[in-house]
């Protein structure tokens, strides 16, 4: 974990409600693809937990849904604006123990963490297909950002606008040779992701309302076969056989 | 050069800043942080005898100038605190200890105090008659004055250490409660516990909360706190710990010219991991302004002018 300051590059707005946000600053304490960072806003008391779609050296870059005031403030702020983050908080995904035939599995928002994720399998030589769900054709975005790398890709859209009609979980069974996922997205494709009879094992990305995001006020514990588990800390990435619904 | 040095019943402190119990857990995630031998003590996560797992999810949700949490006093046990806990704090923290005591009876209560008087790190029980997060079946012990005096006396029968009641603002009257916990026996008082609170979510007009209401804290509850430390320092001659919406070393200066002794500093952490740290950094200069070379000359300042 560090504390420290970043500044706003660029906000551009990718779907009606989704931006793509960079901020310049030091990104030494990010240590794997998942991890999130928690970022203060003006006016709001709590810090806004966002996941990390890609860092460089000295550059972070976020995917962030508007789902309230604190993430339209975040949007709305002008390029040059100094930002307190707290950076490479939580545990983030494993690749390492991916197998060899992983899917990573985004929905919606969902799908940030799996574009660092996939570049870092890139690098490391790593095999895997990419599977995104939206809920239409115009909900989709960063389509372009994973075709270029190069990588097999797969789409689909609740009422058929794009890629495949139906979920990411019916992406998944097109593609029977896939015995392990990456997943990130709403709970509802989580858990049916999560019960494909075709997987061997997985990782999972959890979210949930935070007080500190670094392991302290026990605000967001859940339940695991392995005890009750702090998202924002021992998380947000659990193991497939540790999750109870 | 300012002495920031505080005296708690007898219990000596560097300086009168502490992180307040439930956010600082027993510490370990601080101690990544920061060394937390800058602090003058730290009151560890509120403990009871059993295991307790804590309320169901979402257990925090974001309020003007403040937060509600939910947590339910999740813990691993007093047990496993001695066990595991204990050493390991004492590897990161090397002052007094503040244990920070649950309890659902006065058995509990007696028999986790008991188990704490054998452990040399801790130097003060506070404890905590006032969580508003957990249901016993009724009101807690904190909410009526013969009850609070009732697990006062049942806790210094079986301690020898200083005992800090940890009282509750969900009253009608807290100096009532705070001299019965005084006439009890109390070396001193901590307060307050949260506020009790809601929020309704718009979209599913249901209680954010699963536990439906929660505990407000944060600079919103500020000076709520700040005016029952003034009303129980003119109540009690025993000390007091000011706890409730401290988030600068000016904030505490205020906490102690209305009558801390020391004070506690709870969600300013977990916004800001650091803040304890920075406020300790800062106390010298704002004793400075205000004129005093001696922290502790600060202590209900306010109240004879």
């Amino acid at each position: 974990m560090k504390k420290s300051f970043f500044t706003l590059e660029h906000a551009r707005q990718l779907t009606e409600d989704t931006y793509e946000v960079v901020l310049s600053g030091d990104t030494s304490a990010i240590t794997a693809p998942g991890q999130f960072v928690n970022i203060e806003l003006p006016g709001k008391f709590l810090r806004r937990p966002i996941s990390i779609c890609n860092w460089t050296q000295d550059a972070l870059m976020l995917l962030v849904k508007v789902v309230g005031d604190g993430t339209r403030e975040l949007v709305r702020c002008v390029p040059g604006t100094e930002v307190d983050v707290l950076s490479g908080l939580g545990n983030g995904f494993d690749p390492a123990l991916a197998g060899r035939h992983p899917i990573l599995a985004g929905g919606g928002i969902g799908i940030a963490p799996l574009y660092g994720l996939a570049r870092r399998m890139l690098e490391a030589g790593l095999p895997f297909t990419v599977a995104l769900g939206f809920r239409t054709g115009k909900d989709a975005f960063y389509l372009e950002e994973f075709a270029a790398l190069g990588c097999r890709l797969l789409i689909a859209t609740e009422d058929g606008s794009l890629g495949t009609r139906g979920f990411v979980t019916d992406c998944i069974r097109n593609v029977p040779e896939c015995d392990y996922v990456l997943a990130c997205g709403p709970l509802p494709m989580l858990r049916a992701v999560h019960g494909l009879p075709q997987l061997t094992g997985g990782q999972f990305s959890f979210e949930a309302r935070m007080g500190c995001g670094f392991g302290a006020c026990m605000g967001c514990t859940v339940p695991t076969v392995n005890g009750y588990k702090r998202v924002c800390k021992d998380g947000p990435i659990l193991f497939r056989e540790e999750i109870v619904w | 050069m300012v002495n920031l040095e505080i005296s708690l019943a007898g219990v000596a402190l560097k300086n009168p800043i502490i992180p307040a119990s439930g956010t600082f857990g027993y510490g370990r995630e601080y101690a990544e942080a920061y060394d937390l031998d800058v602090l003058g003590s730290f009151s560890w996560k509120g403990t009871t005898a059993a295991p307790r797992l804590g309320n169901p999810q979402p257990r925090i949700a974001e309020t003007p100038c403040g937060m509600l949490n939910a947590v339910g006093l999740q813990n691993p046990g007093m047990d496993a605190v001695i066990e595991t806990e204990v050493p390991h704090i004492a590897e990161i923290f090397h002052g007094p200890v503040i244990a920070n005591v649950g309890g659902f009876s006065l058995a509990e209560y007696a028999e986790n105090c008991r188990k704490l008087d054998a452990v040399e790190q801790v130097a003060i029980l506070e404890v905590n008659i006032s969580c508003p997060n957990v249901h016993a079946g009724g009101k807690n012990f904190g909410c009526d004055p013969k009850s609070a005096a009732e697990v006062t006396r049942a806790v210094k029968a079986v301690t020898n250490k200083p005992v800090f009641m940890k009282l509750t603002p969900n009253v009608t009257d807290i100096t009532e409660i705070a001299r019965a916990c005084e006439e009890a026996g109390a070396d001193g008082l901590c307060l307050i516990n949260t506020l009790l609170g809601m929020r309704i979510d718009l979209r599913t007009r249901r209680p954010l909360l699963a536990n439906r209401t929660g505990g407000l804290s944060g600079p919103a509850v500020f000076p709520v706190a700040l005016r029952m430390v003034w009303d129980v320092y003119e109540a009690v001659k025993i000390p007091i710990i000011g706890c409730g919406g401290v988030s600068s070393a000016e904030d505490a200066a205020e906490m102690m010219l209305a009558g801390a002794a020391a004070v506690e500093v709870g969600a300013a952490n977990l916004k800001d991991p650091y803040a304890c740290k920075t406020i300790i950094e800062r106390l010298p200069a704002v004793c400075a302004q205000l004129g005093v070379d001696t922290i502790s000359e600060l202590t209900g300042g306010a109240h004879h002018g």
